[in-house]
């Protein structure tokens, strides 16, 4: 094995009025200059002397690794981590600010599925199109094409515009057009976050099948830490424009799992009780997500465990409080409905400890990989009061190594909680 | 294996930006297939499109120049003559419309993948080379409607006058395009610009009107191409070889402006596009 990029000191530099957006127009450039030509010329003169201070902002900072020959590299990270700015970089689409990159090998990216789809065109004709801006040959297009149009399972819908297709199968063929490119190195960027699962599953299978067999060299962003896992020996995490840790995926996205900020519980976090015998706060300290058997690593068909801490200003034992679990995706689609902690299967308790935990255990949840968001609303049984509003993100990370489970469609993501407890 | 080095800045070289561009010539090539194949998909209507234009163009350019202005022409009759004007005229500002257009048009493209961003403008003039040909079959029938036949030798002098054309096209193409990334008013100030600029150029009056002004319109370097190319044609008048030497020279100054202007930004176009 032989090192195949090596990137050193790497960072990036962006200006933040460039970034604000915006498009700058000549007319008002023009403007400005003949409004006040010697203040334009003062700022120029001082901008070359670099003593105009403008606001910078390091997208990345000092990145160092290497990637051997055959490696599948992750790399996972928040929003703005700068992910999408080192792939951006690999791919010489920008330029770093300092550094330099080696990479030995031909290099293809995928930062998009269908990049360059002309919807006027047919799907045989962006094929070749699509094909060429990944950079394929003429010749290499026309002996995969068969395999392609197979891989997408569009048909004969092949000579149609793509215009017509459904958004399924536009991606479908998209996907299929990316999963033939033979590289030395790959980069990927979150591209697999769209399509169908089914599909979706095929397609790593495909890029898992690239790195093994053709041993290719494949380095892979993405916020599907199931899929990083899956695909990925070795990870990097990144935050803030900084490497965090490098090192096996497993450990890798354990810590970061696990080192996600408790955002979630800040100002608004008691409840107050204004009911005769009860007055006074109730504090919610701490909110844990995990599976039915506490690890922080959620699968597809994982019980979800929620873990509420809470102290109150109370000696003796407080009125029951209910318990109403919405589980929302990425793009804030409610996924679960109000999993309510006083349904009909619950036995009600009268009274619970002035300060303690509540747990409560959902059912399998029947959700695909991916980001999640709990909203857990804190409603006092006996009073008028406002409810509480408590926000929790987690991650499902489904091991297809262990799991063979399949997302059922037709049935819907649990339905209610199997318990709901009390702890001192 | 090829190695890649990625650093902050790249030496720029002729011969390695000519290498780069030939490495991704298949690019080139479904990029003008694409733009081709869009413009002409509804066929009719699409090859209808690039005659009718300059076609009626010529009519009322015949109609009002030629016999209510009595504009002169060489001793050519004033269809013929203005249609050759507006032909290469087409070409060119339709050329240069898309060139600088085109970093824009495939924003898409250009924050996504990388590739010689040089191809971009290039390829787009290709559509308009197509419209060019097609357009001058009309041409063909008007030679023939006035009984003109063509002189041979002036004829070999066509590829380079359409050479001229292409580096004119292209040069001011790729300084357009680049400030049309960073300035978005750009495009809005483009289609006067071109307007402005016929009027500066012999197509519905010949160079000769000028006098000895012409050699300073023979800068823009149009005004070398369309008076050769009537002299070729026609053979009616000699070539001026003085002002089309003249406009080769500009259109290849152009060409070399454009080319450092755009290398120059090229590299920023994903961050600001």
């Amino acid at each position: 094995m032989s090192e195949i990029i090596k990137v050193s000191n790497i960072s990036k530099k962006y200006n933040i009025n460039q970034q604000r957006g915006g498009y700058v127009a000549l007319r008002d450039v023009l403007a400005n200059v003949s409004k006040s030509p010697f203040r334009f010329a003062k700022d120029k003169a001082k901008t070359i002397i670099g003593k105009n201070k403008k606001e910078e902002f390091w997208a990345l900072k000092d990145i160092d690794f290497t990637v051997e020959e055959g490696e599948a590299v992750g790399i996972i990270g928040a929003n703005g981590a700068g992910k999408s700015t080192l792939l951006k970089i690999l791919t010489r689409i920008t330029p770093p600010t300092t550094g330099e990159i080696e990479m030995k090998g031909s290099v293809a990216s995928l930062l998009e599925v269908g990049t360059g789809f002309h919807p006027e065109l047919t799907g045989r004709e962006n094929i070749f199109l699509n094909g060429a801006i990944l950079g394929m040959r003429k010749e290499e297009i026309e002996k995969k094409f068969d395999a392609i149009v197979e891989f997408s399972g569009i048909g004969k819908f092949i000579d149609m515009p793509v215009k017509r297709y459904s958004s399924g199968m536009y991606v479908r063929l998209a996907f299929s057009i990316a999963a033939h490119l033979e590289p030395d190195i790959l980069l990927i960027d979150e591209v697999l976050a769209v399509g169908d699962i089914e599909f979706q599953k095929k397609c790593l299978g495909k890029l898992d099948e690239v790195t093994k067999k053709a041993g290719r060299t494949i380095l892979f962003v993405s916020h599907n830490m199931g899929a990083v896992k899956n695909l990925c020996a070795k990870t990097i995490w990144l935050k803030n424009g900084r490497i965090k840790k490098i090192g096996g995926t497993k450990e890798i996205i354990d810590s970061y799992i696990k080192n996600k900020p408790n955002d979630n519980l800040t100002a608004s976090n008691y409840l107050q009780l204004n009911d005769g015998d009860f007055n006074g706060k109730i504090k919610f300290t701490n909110i844990s997500i995990t599976d039915g058997q506490n690890s922080t690593l959620i699968n597809s068909d994982s019980n979800l465990k929620i873990t509420i801490e809470y102290e109150s200003d109370f000696k003796q034992k407080i009125s029951d409080i209910r318990i109403l679990i919405s589980i929302f995706n990425e793009h804030s689609q409610r996924m679960v409905y109000r999993l309510d902690s006083h349904g009909a299967a619950i036995t009600l308790k009268e009274t619970i400890n002035p300060s303690g935990e509540i747990i409560c255990e959902t059912g399998k949840i029947n959700l695909a990989d991916g980001k999640y968001l709990a909203e857990i609303l804190i409603l006092p049984q006996k009073t008028k009061n406002d409810c509480l509003k408590l926000n929790k993100e987690f991650d499902v990370v489904t091991d297809i190594s262990k799991y063979n489970y399949r997302l059922n469609p037709d049935k819907n993501v649990c339905d209610h909680l199997i318990s709901y407890i009390f702890r001192a | 294996m090829k190695t890649i080095i990625i650093k902050p800045r790249e030496k720029f070289s002729i011969l390695s930006e000519i290498k780069e561009i030939f490495r991704f010539k298949d690019l080139f090539y479904f990029l003008s297939w694409r733009d081709i194949k869009v413009r002409y998909k509804q066929t009719s209507i699409g090859i209808t499109w690039a005659i009718f234009q300059p076609f009626m163009t010529m009519v009322i350019f015949s109609i009002f120049f030629g016999n209510f202005a009595k504009m002169p022409s060489d001793g050519v009759p004033y269809p013929i003559f203005v249609y050759i004007g507006l032909l290469i005229w087409e070409f060119f500002s339709s050329a240069l419309n898309n060139a600088s257009g085109s970093m824009i048009n495939n924003q898409s493209i250009v924050t996504k993948v990388y590739f010689p961003r040089l191809i971009l403008p290039i390829s787009s003039i290709i559509t308009n080379f197509v419209d060019f040909l097609i357009s001058s079959v009309v041409l063909v029938g008007l030679m023939i409607y006035y009984g003109y036949t063509p002189k041979l030798a002036g004829l070999t002098i066509l590829p380079i006058l359409l050479l001229i054309t292409f580096m004119a096209a292209i040069g001011i193409g790729l300084f357009l395009s680049a400030i049309n990334v960073k300035y978005r008013d750009v495009r809005y100030i483009l289609p006067f610009f071109i307007q402005i600029l016929m009027f500066l150029t012999p197509v519905i009056y010949p160079a000769s009107i000028a006098g000895k002004y012409s050699k300073i319109l023979a800068l823009n370097p149009m005004t070398g191409v369309i008076n050769a190319a009537r002299a070729a044609i026609l053979g009616t008048t000699p070539i001026n070889w003085i002002l089309l030497l003249i406009s080769a020279i500009a259109s290849f100054f152009f060409l070399i402006i454009g080319i450092i202007f755009f290398k120059r930004m090229e590299r920023y176009f994903a961050d600001v596009i």
